[in-house]
């Protein structure tokens, strides 16, 4: 089945990446036609599988501080800084709705 | 150009005895990258900071103390290993001109063993592609392409279409690591391996790939793309080689909680005569469609060369193989949708010129900074991860995964040492028809033979074995037992030593010397 404009406008707004295009709607299309064979597995009584590791006790270090005060070497890779901030634009503004927007799903 | 000569010989004995210097090999390296540069394997060459690594090697073997076997032996890391001041990539716009403030975990233990770190490696963009071609500094071309062998049986065309047009690819993604390691400028690199990244490159140039099972080396500093299938991978020129890097990089890390804690032992390969007590599995599904005729005359023949020495061979069944790329392509993009997350713009990488609002910057970044693959990855794992698809699609994935790792789990323990089966479906292909097909569509093909070692964490090595007709590599694979590492490599240098696969006869034109061809093969240990 055909996936709706809401739905790509959705998915667009939870990954902040565009479709940018036609193609890359259809590349949508046809990843979901591929993984729709998994369908034609029985899976009934399997549970799901996080980790090849699952039998393992994972390593959990003790809660101490070992390094750190690298603010200077961290800092300068960012772009836009003031003192020791990172600077964002303003937030709570959400992305415009889809008729405001430039996005090919307009057209659609 | 002395280290160069005779067959197979041991680069470390050599500084040791003071035959070659660190500095002299660092910089006959470094000519050779500059020689190869439209190879494109390498994306950034440090060349100031590898002299100084050689120098201080150079000290330590003048006081006869060497740190060990890799003290002053030049490799090479992919670019998506985090190297503390030097540029790491992954490829991507998104992270050119990103300076790494630290070493991956790999990095800093072949750093501690004195190796000399040349430079890093290109890429698929993020690692995502079979062939190497999907990276913003363009593809990378295989060394082959430029070999005597591969020469002497194409079809000369009109002298204008020449090598230029009729160049193959590389496989991927970590191909700049594996034209590197063919092409001699290094001695050893570092790739990655989440769906055969590491394993298909090696057999398209030739070389030896490792991937490690999963939980043995540490991940930390390796820019994740499926957290719970990477691994670094090593490539080298020979079995022996793989093991000595295996030996210098495997155990627990406390900044990567997803390394197991038992205690790992660097181990030395016995030089194996005897395979009578070996069993070794032909998984029939990896004769999948479209393995070329060719590859499986060589797999045919390897079975028949266990069988001939005593080993037990017989013929096994993975039955839910053919869901593995399925399985593979739901949960990666729903990790890739998670990971690349991060990228934001805020912290480090391109931030884009858009400032009316967080989520218009962070948008307007990711559309400048990603190229299609990757985005369509990110757009295709958030679908699966949608409330109404989560079930259908994630879980039942992760449901198939657990299938696809039993199938794994009862044929090693119906007496199976080892599995041998085609590292890839055909040699490499000439990068004209490569692009005809998109990343995804290909990446589906090509991963066929080795995703599902991914997906079930084990342990597997490309060997190279033969050349094809058209005088380009073929690789066999073996997939051994979890963290069975020491067996895997042991079988895999037996068979290395039987197929004896035969040295690049590379054809560069060397700045200093002129014409010069490159004969010999050499390790490291």
């Amino acid at each position: 089945q055909e996936v709706t404009v809401e739905v790509l406008d959705h998915l667009e707004r939870l990954a902040l990446v565009d479709f940018r295009d036609a193609e890359g709607v259809e590349r949508l299309q046809k990843a979901i036609g591929f993984a729709d064979q998994l369908h034609e597995v029985n899976t009934d009584g399997v549970e799901p599988m996080d980790s090849v590791l699952e039998d393992r006790c994972l390593y959990l270090r003790e809660d101490d501080v070992t390094e750190g005060n690298c603010t200077n070497e961290l800092l300068k890779n960012a772009r836009e800084k003031v003192e020791e901030y990172f600077v964002a634009p303003p937030g709570n503004i959400p992305l415009p709705k889809l008729e405001e927007r430039e996005t090919f799903l307009q057209g659609s | 150009a002395a280290l160069k000569g005779g067959l197979r010989f041991q680069v470390s004995a050599a500084l040791k005895e003071g035959r070659v210097t660190a500095t002299e090999l660092c910089q006959s390296c470094l000519s050779l990258i500059r020689s190869t540069k439209f190879l494109n394997a390498y994306i950034t060459v440090a060349e100031e900071t590898a002299l100084k690594q050689a120098e201080e090697s150079e000290k330590r073997y003048q006081r006869g103390q060497p740190l060990g076997v890799l003290d002053g032996i030049p490799i090479a890391v992919k670019d998506n290993f985090n190297t503390a001041g030097i540029e790491t990539t992954c490829a991507s716009n998104m992270l050119k001109g990103y300076i790494s403030p630290y070493n991956a975990t790999v990095v800093q233990k072949l750093l501690d063993q004195g190796a000399v770190l040349l430079g890093k490696t290109n890429l698929d963009e993020f690692a995502m592609g079979s062939g190497s071609t999907d990276g913003v500094f363009g593809p990378v071309r295989n060394p082959w392409s430029y070999s005597r062998q591969y020469k002497e049986k194409s079809v000369p065309k009109s002298c204008s279409e020449d090598e230029e047009s009729n160049w193959v690819i590389t496989g991927g993604s970590s191909g700049g690591s594996a034209a590197a390691v063919s092409s001699f400028t290094c001695f050893a690199a570092l790739g990655s391996d989440t769906g055969g990244s590491t394993r298909n490159p090696a057999a398209h140039c030739g070389v030896v790939g490792l991937k490690p099972t999963y939980g043995l080396i540490s991940r930390h500093g390796l820019i994740p793309l499926v957290n719970s299938m990477d691994v670094p991978g090593i490539l080298t020129r020979c079995v022996d080689d793989a093991a000595v890097v295996l030996g210098s990089l495997a155990g627990h890390d406390p900044k990567d909680s997803t390394t197991i804690q038992d205690n790992f032992k660097p181990f030395e390969l016995p030089n194996l005569t005897d395979v009578s007590k070996l069993s070794i599995g032909i998984p029939k599904e990896y004769h999948a469609p479209g393995l070329s005729s060719e590859i499986l005359a060589f797999w045919s023949k390897a079975a028949d060369l266990f069988k001939n020495a005593g080993a037990k061979v017989i013929e096994v069944s993975l039955p839910h193989t053919r869901y593995s790329i399925v399985c593979y392509h739901v949960l990666c993009t729903a990790e890739v949708a998670s990971n690349m997350a991060r990228f934001d713009g805020l912290e480090y990488g391109h931030r884009s010129d858009m400032n009316k609002s967080t989520e218009s910057m962070y948008a307007a970044t990711r559309r400048e900074g990603f190229n299609d693959v990757v985005r369509g990855r990110i757009l295709s794992g958030n679908y699966f991860l949608l409330k109404q698809n989560y079930e259908n699609y994630f879980i039942k994935a992760q449901k198939v995964r657990r299938l696809i790792a039993n199938d794994f789990v009862k044929v090693f323990g119906s007496g199976v040492d080892i599995l041998l089966t085609p590292t890839t479906l055909s040699d490499a292909v000439p990068y004209m028809e490569f692009i005809k097909e998109d990343n995804r569509t290909r990446s589906a093909q090509d991963d066929i033979l080795t995703q599902a070692a991914n997906m079930a964490g084990l342990p597997a090595i490309n060997v190279p074995t033969g050349l094809s007709e058209r005088g380009l590599p073929i690789g066999l694979q073996f997939i051994g037992r979890s963290f069975q590492e020491k067996q895997l490599l042991t079988v895999a240098k037996w068979f290395e030593k039987q197929v004896k696969f035969p040295v690049i006869e590379l054809e560069v034109k060397r700045h200093d010397h002129g014409a010069f061809q490159h004969q010999k093969s050499a390790s490291f240990s």
